[in-house]
């Protein structure tokens, strides 16, 4: 591309950047073995607390995936003393956002309430904590929901793309290979005695810390918790460890044919690395000038040279064990093998040469920049102390985390582009019309090719 | 909670909001144009969101891609957006990096025709495209954003047609007019720029006169049509669209009163006692008790010209027929025009829009978005502290004489979306029998 010339004059410098430091926080722990975790940050009246539990995904058995989605939704869905509409009806009252989930590694309640709200919205999550009535109405509505989600994943193709390509990533036995919260011959299956004894297992306080952020001393966010969970008992369950083995080892083209698709949706990638992994930060940075930026390599070739897309992003997905690395793009299907060989060639690329400094200093002026931005909310500090909790993670991880990207070098890039981008182990999963995308893969020659209908079934 | 603003308006008519916060080393610069799709000429539905695309394809001294490169390499990041009424862009950067974010602003304001070229515009117009397949055409039930407005605002009214534009459209639009749209709305009295955070502003001030002092004021641009619309549709209107989908889903539609009128806010209050999270009346009803809907929401558009929109958007259980769908999304609506909200219902609402409200002004950049809407609409950005005022104002006698006026049967525009192997045949005829009383 021809750039017109470019005056640099008059272009203004920065002045002396102000000092920032990630909020300070400290750490204390019950005599029951609740861990607390409190950033006192006062900006505005608000508090954030996120109740982190060892109950995440992982721990779902084998043929009852969704179990812990399940169980952390159906905390707000009633209690011993208050059922699941008069609940919901106290949170909101006092205008508190109150959200449960169940990520891989956690389960995790959150609530965000103004600061003169927050001693009763405290007591209320600690009701909901310790007390959920799992009723047997509510338990088949969250259910139904839940299948209700699924079946309108066949028709949504960005869902069903990210959903499929970890299927055919990760192999069958590993829990990575199916959804998060479940599918539908897992949902089926659950029933409320499944789902009680999940809860009283890795429901207890030697599994859960409590992290909270804003507007409030680290005294008082005690006190609250001692109220709230300090009488819980219970003793913690053994940590559940996800298998991150890969489906296979060569490459494979999998399509699930969606006839008359606008457009196919693209995901490229492999079994990535561990969250603790030694290399994670030069993986960081490296992702960041391959695909993690807007300027970054992938996006600035298939959307900014070519035009064949809206965005072009890749990724590595952290979690405890190895989550995905994937390349996700949505092209007009009669370009698909063009962005497909576009996407692989950036690849090759980042693997074969250094980058150039001018990419190196992009890459690491942004991530050492943008970090004061990324923790604006007490949201964003609670779930960044989270992360802290649910990785182990030192204490001074934040303070030195800018300085950590600033040492990186070119050669670091190289080295982990070449150690954890494998190009002969890409699966290249693509939703899409097949009477278009299937003849374009298959004359590229990447691999075995598969025609899946969308519910992941091979058809012939 | 009180935000500090001060206001000034540089000779070119541009008009500038400051706000400190010293908290964090963060800025925020954000620059709305009173510009969106409503300005659009026919035959150039989309030019607006093409135009902001292209504002990201360099200018005089900013080559393509430029812009972005050079605020992320600042360690900022950056978008821009386009709406029916306006069009913004936006920065938040380390506090040192303001005036960066002001000249890269001033520069595309003031220079960006010698930047435009054939090949941007058609690689941009492929991006658009491309968007416009991803957000709407390949998604489920994509297609409503584009279908509810034609099927609420009458074919000649500006909020009528396609925000991101018809593909014949976007083909048709040439260089030649960015040149004359960028002629006359992108001037300075024809925007305002709002920065938020941390800064001097003795010196914020001296950097904004410097660097957009200099722009020529515009030379006035074509006046929207009366965009004056009756209170009511006067009849309850209903398209059905097939699309690639598996449950049906309801958008209805109520005509409502324009963006920050007295009336809004009990507008604004009365679609979240309806549909804003698990507590509202209609998830609770139709999600939780009856099981009837997947998911259920309401909210206002928040269009500050001529007429608003309140939604409620309704997903059916699996199971649940539309006919069945439509039905009883209008018996809970219609025992609430007879019957009225309950004062815990809207108190409720209003709780919950509060503490929102004080969540999203931790954000520099969404306290800078919010000056610079009040500043776009009203020429007054102190309206944002008057918001919560506002909002605690709001009686259930007025969310109820708003819901005896507004929500009745002459007041309804019904979006149906049907799975398309169902094919509508059938089910339109049964939908509207039971919509035409």
């Amino acid at each position: 591309m021809t750039a017109p010339p470019i005056r640099k004059a008059g272009r203004p410098r920065p002045s002396e950047p102000r000092e920032y430091q990630f909020p300070r926080f400290e750490r204390r722990r019950l005599e029951n073995g609740v861990e607390l975790v409190v950033a006192p940050v006062t900006k505005l009246p608000l508090v954030t607390v996120a109740v982190l539990v060892d109950a995440g995904a992982v721990c779902d058995a084998a043929g009852r995936e969704g179990t812990a989605r399940l169980v952390a939704k159906l905390l707000l869905e009633g209690t011993t003393t208050s059922d699941g509409a008069e609940l919901t009806e106290r949170f909101e009252r006092l205008g508190a956002s109150v959200d449960a989930q169940a990520d891989w590694d956690a389960a995790a309640v959150t609530l965000t309430a103004l600061s003169e709200h927050l001693p009763a919205a405290f007591d209320l999550l600690g009701e909901v904590i310790r007390t959920p009535a799992f009723r047997p109405r509510e338990v088949e509505r969250l259910k139904a929901e839940r299948l209700a989600e699924l079946l309108q994943l066949r028709a949504e193709p960005r869902g069903l793309a990210d959903e499929l390509f970890s299927r055919f990533l990760y192999t069958a036995s590993s829990r990575y290979a199916r959804p998060e919260g479940g599918d539908e011959r897992s949902v089926e299956t659950i029933d409320r005695e499944q789902l009680l004894s999940f809860y009283e297992t890795r429901y207890v306080p030697g599994g859960t810390t409590v992290v909270v952020a804003g507007d409030i001393e680290a005294d008082h966010a005690e006190e609250l918790t001692r109220r709230a969970l300090g009488a819980w008992t219970g003793v913690a369950a053994k940590r559940v460890t996800a298998d991150d083995l890969p489906a296979r080892r060569d490459r494979a083209v999998h399509i699930i044919a969606k006839p008359d698709a606008a457009q196919a949706e693209l995901r490229i990638g492999h079994v990535g690395i561990p969250r603790n992994h030694p290399d994670f930060f030069p993986v960081n940075v490296m992702n960041a000038v391959l695909g993690g930026l807007f300027n970054s390599r992938i996006n600035l070739n298939l959307r900014e040279a070519h035009g064949y897309t809206y965005g072009a992003f890749s990724s590595f997905e952290w979690r405890r064990q190895a989550g995905p690395f994937v390349v996700s793009t949505a092209v007009r299907s009669d370009i698909t093998d063009a962005a497909t060989r576009e996407v692989l060639m950036e690849i090759d690329r980042i693997r074969a040469e250094a980058i150039s400094p001018d990419e190196l200093s992009l890459a690491t002026s942004y991530l050492d920049g943008v970090f004061p931005i990324r923790f604006e909310t007490t949201t964003a500090i609670a779930a960044a102390l989270s992360v802290l909790v649910l990785h182990g993670l030192p204490d001074d991880y934040y303070d030195r985390y800018r300085e950590r990207v600033r040492a990186i070098t070119s050669e670091q890039i190289l080295e982990a582009a070449q150690r954890h981008l494998h190009p002969d182990a890409m699966q290249m999963v693509v939703v899409g019309d097949p009477s278009i995308v299937r003849a374009l893969l298959e004359a590229m020659r990447l691999g075995v090719t598969t025609l899946y209908d969308t519910l992941g079934q091979p058809i012939a | 909670m009180q935000i500090p603003i001060v206001t000034f308006r540089l000779p070119n008519g541009l008009f500038v909001t400051l706000s400190e916060d010293h908290t964090a080393p963060i800025v925020a610069v954000n620059l709305w144009y009173h510009v969106g799709s409503a300005n659009e000429r026919s035959g150039r539905t989309g030019f607006a969101h093409l135009f902001e695309h292209m504002l990201f394809q360099g200018s005089e001294d900013v080559a393509a891609n430029e812009h972005f490169e050079l605020v992320q390499r600042a360690g900022g990041t950056l978008n821009g957006s386009t709406w029916l009424e306006r069009t913004n862009y936006f920065e938040t950067l380390p506090s040192n990096q303001l005036e960066l974010a002001l000249w890269l602003e001033a520069n595309r304001m003031g220079k960006l025709l010698p930047a435009m070229t054939q090949q941007k515009l058609d690689t941009q117009r492929d991006v658009v495209m491309n968007e416009r397949r991803w957000s709407m055409d390949n998604q489920p039930y994509g297609t409503w954003m584009e279908k509810l407005p034609a099927l609420c605002f009458p074919q000649s009214h500006p909020f009528h047609h396609s925000l991101i534009g018809s593909m014949e459209d976007l083909t048709a639009a040439s260089l030649e007019d960015v040149a004359q749209f960028f002629a006359t709305y992108y001037t300075p009295d024809n925007a305002v720029l709002t920065i938020a955070g941390d800064f001097e502003p003795g010196e914020a001030r001296q950097m904004i006169e410097r660097h957009f002092g200099p722009i020529p004021r515009g030379t006035g641009k074509p006046p929207l049509p009366d965009m004056t619309l009756p209170p009511v549709f006067g009849q309850w209107k209903r398209e059905v669209v097939a699309d690639d989908i598996m449950l049906p889903r309801l958008f209805l539609a109520f005509r409502s009163p324009v963006f920050g009128s007295d009336d809004y806010y009990a507008a604004s209050v009365c679609g979240a006692a309806l549909g804003l999270r698990s507590g509202s009346r209609l998830r609770r009803r139709l999600v939780r008790e009856r099981q009837i809907a997947a998911e259920a929401s309401a909210f206002t558009f928040d269009l500050a010209k001529g007429a608003d929109l309140l939604v409620v958007d309704v997903t059916a259980r699996p199971g649940i027929a539309v006919e069945q769908l439509e039905q009883e999304v209008a018996y809970e609506l219609d025992q609430v025009v007879r019957d009225g909200l309950l004062v815990t219902e809207v108190e409720r609402a209003v709780a919950v829009i509060q503490t929102m409200f004080v969540s999203s002004m931790q954000e520099a950049g969404e306290r800078a978005d919010r000056l610079s809407l009040f500043a776009t609409y009203f020429g007054d950005p102190h309206r944002l502290n008057e918001e919560v005022d506002r909002y605690a104002a709001v009686t259930t006698e007025r969310v109820n004489e708003f819901i005896r006026t507004r929500l009745g049967e002459n007041n309804r525009a019904s979006l149906v979306y049907v799975p398309r192997d169902d094919g509508p045949g059938e089910l339109v005829g049964a939908g509207v029998a039971a919509a035409a009383q």
